[in-house]
């Protein structure tokens, strides 16, 4: 417990730094990946990623010796030869991007292994550290990696903040920024320097395969929760921040399993799985998007649709009697298209609604249900009727379609029916134009 | 995908015999091995660029990393048959999830294979660490794959010794092959009009899980012999190194099995030659003959496209140049035309020097002392076409389109460059014009 108080009141300088970095890395990411992912743009990363590999061999080969500094340049320098390749492929040949991108991360990464297999077999070489680029030493990060990683993050906002308006308009629409006389090819290269800066500058912490996920996934979850560029760009750099936050804590925290003692929790896949815990938590709870919300959504549309079928069935059933007052039961509205596996639940809703009574197993509509059953029955002639005078669909067809609209019409769309129908229909609910199979029956 | 400290020392040797060039039966069956694995991945990627699934692959043999991490943890043993069902179920499972996160959680494919793999990967190399008490799982080995050891995990069938992995890469070509060729119409189908297959009876949604569980197993079944890059590269690079070459499907299948089984005979020879990894090696031939394939294919390819627009440009500043010496000679007394002027007026300076050099030295233009740059007969009769497609043209819009005749020259003059003889026919039996609407005569 001393422990977990040590770490998170920043009193163990090497925590310290570690936090401060990946949590730089993560806002970084989190604002950088926002465009990205709205761009299409968002597995370029991936290829960056794996690019990488080639550029720090050709770094050590020409330094001759394992320098962070010349590592990252020759890792930013073959990222930007791979997100150009992706480029060039895809505008000049009938390959598409998603192939490219492929290419990319197999060819480069495969000449990667190449090259640092020839260092491995040099009489000095010893893979150089380049491990730790590949699969990510977030833990063995020292002061001057982590003053390194939030100076790149200070620059990647800085430039965000600059070009906000250059980058919200190619994203949302680029043909009108090519029209408004934007420099748009520019603006895409701009973009495509800040994704490599910040897989490359996240590769030292998090990893070739793993950095890919800072840029995408606080990105994705963000745009859960907003329709909104300046909203979604704090909520996926809040998220990526929290994610290196936490999964630093939680690696520095957890027990490691015994026997391995030594190596502890690598810190890389935990960041990424914050990032994924928080993401699965968006994709379910967000309030308009998230999947809880669209159930809501969907359950409410079922119950009422099943509830206007029922005022709709006792409707064309008391029709003609004439007497919308008059007793119905369940029994009678079976034939109508309203036929659903739980029969008894709308009659509870309703009765609950206040749209009918019950008494001794039977119904009636009150007041207030026989209104919403002719207003419901209404959209669903006039519906009809337009598609019969307006579509030319055949009377004995356009039942079934208009039972699927007859929910959903806005009364803005019914105004428009009664504009177009005009003559043709009178004032009130229509006659069916067509056998109503509860009349035909009984 | 993992090794006991004495395969590491036999491994040893090896690399250092590889070292020295001689044909081995060890090279054969690596080669053979490399071969199977290879091809069994440019035929499946065929479909998967046709199908813009490419990133598949990436996707689903990063993810399977949990799969084995769980069969291990759960069975305890490294059992091939439990590492194999527990990668294909994550393998399959990967498909899945990006497919619904995309159609339930709207978010784009990328994004959402994205979102999938990378926690997956995660997820497993943290199974890994847990479960590195007492194995050797190294992520590095599911990366890289060492194809140079194939030759020691041997199967003995029908008394013959052949190494395990050849046997299952072979058996996924095998399967590989068998369904493309049951199912050849089929897929076709869905690869073109995925809309015409539904109506057809085909369900698109069968073909693309089909696809995905064949790509999770070819992923599965290769990645331990020669790790999951080289599936990454070989599954799409082949495939579209072959769609830069050929328009049909049935000759992209064959060029992307041949190109794959190159790459994979080369790769193995370079990577012999440079000592290095040959995994690596061939995924970085692969990229290679992509790359060639980009700039030299016949049809699609970088030289190939500008070639053609190069002869493009030379023969439009060639007719451009004859019409406007036409033009110039067309009143019989006209000032004697320099050089300058009429390279000015053709706006190629540069190019215009060259073509006119040509078209001098093929005798349709010559110089005259006294009027300058002259047609010859030859050279009239050429530029006479030429002018006759413009004013033909021209006279077209203006009647038979009723453009603004102050408006038909520029169009004309792009369009004089692309008339053919039978289409300036029937344009002049249906116009019946003599002069075009500016009152020039048409030739």
């Amino acid at each position: 417990m001393s422990e977990l108080l040590r770490l998170i009141t920043l009193q163990d300088p090497n925590t310290r730094v570690v936090l401060l970095g990946t949590a730089a890395l993560g806002v970084a990411a989190g604002l950088v990946g926002s465009f990205a992912v709205l761009r299409r743009r968002a597995l370029i990363g991936d290829a960056v990623a794996h690019a990488a590999l080639p550029g720090l061999c050709v770094a050590y080969f020409v330094v001759g010796d394992r320098s962070f500094p010349a590592f990252l340049a020759g890792a930013l320098a073959a990222g930007v030869l791979a997100a150009a390749f992706v480029a060039v492929v895809k505008a000049r040949t009938r390959i598409k991007e998603d192939a490219a991108i492929a290419i990319a991360i197999g060819g480069f990464f495969g000449l990667g292994i190449v090259l640092s297999r020839i260092i491995q077999n040099q009489p000095t070489g010893n893979r150089a550290g380049l491990d730790s680029f590949i699969f990510g030493k977030a833990a063995s990060m020292v002061g001057s990696d982590a003053t390194f990683i939030f100076a790149v993050a200070l620059t990647i906002t800085l430039v965000v903040a600059l070009l906000y308006k250059e980058l919200k308009l190619t994203v949302f629409d680029r043909d009108f920024a090519v029209a408004q006389g934007w420099p748009a090819l520019a603006i895409d290269l701009a973009l495509m320097t800040l994704i490599c800066v910040c897989t490359v500058a996240g590769l030292p912490a998090v990893g070739v395969v793993l950095v890919v996920a800072l840029l995408v996934i606080p990105a994705v979850a963000a745009r859960f929760w907003t329709n909104r560029l300046p909203t979604m760009l704090l909520l996926a750099a809040l998220f990526g921040g929290a994610s290196g936050l936490l999964g630093t804590v939680l690696s520095a925290t957890l027990p490691a399993p015994a026997g391995v003692l030594s190596r502890g929790w690598p810190t890389g896949p935990l960041v990424v799985l914050c990032a994924s815990a928080l993401f699965l938590v968006s994709l379910l709870a967000a309030p308009k998007r998230g999947l809880l919300a669209d159930l809501v959504r969907r359950v409410r549309l079922r119950r009422r649709i099943a509830i206007q079928n029922l005022l709709r069935d006792a409707y064309e059933h008391l029709e003609p009697r004439g007497d919308f007052g008059a007793a119905f039961r369940a029994a009678d509205l079976g034939a109508g298209p309203a036929h659903h596996d739980e029969p008894r639940r709308p009659f509870e809703r309703a009765e609950a609604l206040g749209l009918i009574q019950s008494a001794a197993g039977e119904y009636r509509l009150t007041g207030q249900g026989q209104a919403a059953a002719a207003r419901t029955v209404r959209a669903h002639r006039l519906w009809e009727l337009y598609l019969i005078h307006h579509a030319d669909i055949a009377p004995d067809h356009v039942d079934r379609d208009a039972d699927r609209l007859e929910h959903v019409l806005p009364p803005e769309v019914l105004a428009e029916l009664e504009a177009r129908l005009e003559g043709q229909v009178p004032p009130g609910v229509p006659a069916s134009p067509h056998a109503l199979r509860g009349s035909a029956l009984s | 995908m993992s090794f006991t400290i004495g395969q590491f020392l036999l491994a040893d040797t090896s690399l250092f015999r590889l070292g020295s060039y001689g044909v081995r039966a060890d090279d054969v069956w690596i080669v053979a091995t490399a071969i199977a694995c290879c091809v069994a991945c440019g035929l499946v990627g065929c479909f998967l660029v046709l199908r813009r699934m490419a990133l598949l692959g990436d996707a689903i043999s990063h993810a399977i990393l949990p799969g084995l991490a769980l069969a291990f943890i759960l069975t305890g043993t490294r059992s091939p048959v439990a590492m194999f069902a527990g990668a294909l179920a994550v393998g399959v499972l990967t498909a899945v999830l990006s497919a619904g996160l995309n159609r339930f959680g709207k978010v784009s494919e990328d994004s959402a294979l994205g979102v999938v793999f990378t926690t997956l990967f995660a997820l497993g190399v943290l199974m890994i660490t847990f479960a590195a008490r007492d194995v050797d799982l190294d992520p590095g080995c599911v990366l890289y794959g060492l194809i140079e050891f194939t030759p020691f995990d041997t199967l003995s069938i029908g008394g013959l010794e052949l190494p395990r992995a050849f046997v299952t890469l072979g058996a996924i070509l095998a399967l590989t092959l068998g369904l493309i060729v049951l199912f050849y119409k089929e897929l076709k189908l869905v690869c073109f009009d995925p809309a015409l297959a539904t109506t057809l009876g085909i369900s698109a949604a069968v073909v693309h899980y089909g696809l995905m569980t064949l790509v999770a197993a070819t992923t599965v079944a290769s990645f331990e012999a020669v790790g999951s890059i080289l599936v990454i590269a070989m599954l799409v690079a082949p495939g579209a190194t072959a769609h830069l070459l050929t328009d049909r499907l049935r000759t992209m299948l064959l060029l992307s099995a041949l190109i794959a089984a190159l790459s994979a005979v080369m790769g193995y020879a370079l990577a012999v030659m440079l000592n290095t990894s040959v995994a690596g090696m061939i995924a970085s031939v692969a990229l290679g003959l992509f790359i060639v394939a980009v700039v030299f294919s016949p049809s699609q390819g970088l030289v190939a496209k500008a070639l053609r627009q190069l002869r493009l440009g030379l023969r439009i500043t060639r007719e451009d140049l004859l019409g406007l010496l036409y033009r110039a000679h067309e009143s019989e007394a006209s000032a004697p035309l320099a050089h300058e002027h009429l390279l000015h007026r053709a706006h190629a300076p540069r190019s215009g020097r060259w073509v006119l050099a040509l078209l001098k030295r093929q005798g349709l233009v010559a110089d005259d002392p006294a009027r300058g740059l002259v047609l010859t007969s030859r050279g009239l009769d050429e530029a006479r076409a030429v002018v006759r497609g413009h004013r033909l043209w021209e006279t077209y819009l203006a009647t038979a389109v009723g453009k603004d005749p102050g408006r038909v020259h520029k169009p004309a003059h792009a369009t004089e460059h692309f008339l053919s003889p039978t289409l300036q026919e029937k344009l002049s039996d249906e116009l019946r014009a003599p002069s075009d609407p500016h009152g020039k005569q048409i030739p």
